[in-house]
């Protein structure tokens, strides 16, 4: 048995958020268990810029946002394994890991953080009609083989889903002499950010098809073409309005979900819309002791704001060994009327800082505003000029004033159109 | 008088932004834009549009296949695939580090192209 007073699961940029800002915060005994060959997570292969624009003032692309926080590391002595798959965490905070080196493992952990990140549903999630083609893969699976192994898997490309990834390859694909035919998206808005929707696709011409989807996909061995068709405002196919496009290579990005068969084998309670663990305002999970950052509580847009909440979980596990972290009472948070889910779903009631709200709206509305509100009372407003599902927003509750809210009371937050 | 709408593409808020810009096609007004940032991407945008170009390098004699790169600044955005064609033929030896000179000046733009990850 080994021990440490903190074990991270997960080295992407959340895992080495957190590590780094509980070592700040006093903690000695650190260990961060990955399961690569490297750290950085999946910056690796996002070798595009627009990383670390809020956190460093820079545009940086992933390897090097990743390359920051890996120096940071390596100038303490924080225990890194990689290459070390963690089994299992128990009721007391014990992690089972194994890898070729160590064998398995068993660490003793004051707290443990998890940063497990999160992984793309898969074309077995979508249910299309057709033979198990090759040419058929999500976006991630792509950016890997282009970026890191370093060859195209294909010529002529159609992406189904307008996720941030599927955006990004179709740039990618185009840059790299491929023929990227369109993207078609389900939703009547795009589920990725406006900024790539105009420098991957209109830059190169590239159409999105809102309201659109692929009914069926064709070939035998290899693709060779897909049916896409429109859909009604049930996001059923619409008969008549199918459509035959020739493609060797179709793209899934139609959404991430968070990786939480640890936490699930654990016993946490997940949020049944974010598919994350239940935290609280440091992001500490229903199990004392756990905490969950980055894109295993909500997926994120930015890997900044995915280090802001991993250094306030890093900040709660510190806390948390050193006996520091209040427990008590608490607050709960509700998303209505558009507001899809609110992280963190629980405030203490005596916590010792500000704490912002973040969430997710289920449509797009043009100048709205958020409202929040405790037993009818409205604690406070935002006017937003533009809301939409493909990006994360937040508001900031006062320590002031959660102090004066009632135990067990309800914050909701909505959307005033 | 000519008003055109943008969405800035210098960091992921993506704000809407309105430029208007005056006969002779200079910018005269930029609304909506948050930061400074924006403001320098309305005049760029109307004027003379760049982008950051991000790729691989072949890697030779090393563990990596390739290694990812990018402009050192934005390039402009009609010289992507002329730029695309430069990069694709060139190969670095192992090792690469964060921040090596891949390409010098690329194509006369004064802009280097330049390594964002380690190869070995």
């Amino acid at each position: 048995m080994l021990n440490f007073d903190l074990a991270v699961v997960g080295g992407g940029p959340a895992g080495m958020a957190a590590a780094l800002k509980a070592r700040e915060s006093g903690i000695e005994k650190i260990i961060v268990l990955e399961r690569a060959e490297t750290l950085g997570g999946i910056l690796e292969q996002c070798i595009h810029t627009g990383f670390g624009l809020h956190y460093f003032g820079e545009e940086l692309s992933g390897p090097e946002y990743a390359g920051r926080f890996m120096k940071l590391l390596a100038d303490t002595d924080i225990v890194v394994k990689t290459d070390t798959m963690v089994l299992d965490i128990a009721s007391d905070n014990t992690v089972t890991a194994v890898n070729k080196k160590d064998g398995l493992l068993k660490i003793n952990a004051k707290a443990v953080v998890l940063a497990m990140g999160c992984r793309e549903r898969p074309r077995g999630a979508l249910s299309i009609a057709g033979c198990r083609t090759s040419g058929i893969m999500t976006a991630g699976t792509a950016q890997k083989y282009v970026n890191i192994d370093g060859y195209m898997p294909g010529h002529e490309v159609v992406i189904l889903g307008s996720g941030d990834i599927g955006l990004i390859m179709a740039r990618r694909m185009t840059l790299e002499g491929a023929k990227v035919k369109m993207v078609c998206e389900l939703m009547p808005y795009s589920g990725g950010l406006t900024r790539n929707i105009v420098q991957c696709l209109d830059d190169f011409g590239i159409p999105l098809k809102l309201s659109c989807t692929v009914v069926a996909t064709h070939g035998k061995d290899r693709l060779e073409g897909v049916t896409i068709a429109k859909v009604d405002d049930k996001l059923q196919p619409i008969p008549g309005t199918e459509e035959y496009v020739p493609c060797d290579t179709l793209m899934l990005s139609v959404g991430l979900i968070p990786e939480n068969e640890l936490s699930k084998n654990a016993g946490l309670e997940l949020d049944r819309v974010t598919n994350g663990p239940r935290v609280d305002e440091y992001r500490e999970t229903e199990q004392k002791g756990v905490f969950a950052c980055g894109n295993v509580l909500q997926v994120h847009d930015l890997v900044d704001y995915v280090t802001e909440e991993s250094q306030i979980a890093g900040l709660g596990a510190a806390k948390y060994i050193k006996g520091e972290k209040v427990t008590g009472k608490c607050v709960y948070t509700e998303g209505i009327n558009g507001v899809r889910y609110i992280v963190p779903q629980r405030i203490n009631c005596e916590t010792d800082a500000d704490v912002k709200l973040y969430f997710r709206v289920g449509a797009v509305y043009n100048n709205a505003k958020i409202v929040v509100e405790c037993n009818g009372n409205e604690i406070l407003s935002k006017k937003k000029k533009k809301l939409c599902p493909g990006e994360m927003e937040y508001v900031t509750l006062k320590q002031s004033v959660i102090s004066t809210l009632p135990a067990d009371s309800k914050i909701i937050v909505r959307v005033e159109a | 008088m000519e008003k055109r709408e943008l969405v800035c593409v210098a960091c992921p808020l993506g704000c809407p932004i309105t430029v208007t810009l005056d006969d002779n096609g200079a910018v005269t007004d930029v609304t909506g834009n948050t930061c400074k940032r924006g403001e320098a991407y309305a005049h760029t945008e109307c004027t003379n549009p760049t982008r950051m170009l991000t790729t691989t390098v072949k890697v030779e004699g090393g563990n990596a296949y390739v290694v990812p790169v990018k402009s050192a600044n934005p390039i402009p955005k009609d010289m992507m695939f002329q730029c695309m064609e430069v990069i694709n033929k060139a190969s670095v030896k192992a090792p690469v580090n964060i921040g090596d000179v891949v390409i010098k000046n690329i194509l006369g733009t004064g802009v280097d192209i330049i390594a964002t990850n380690y190869a070995d």
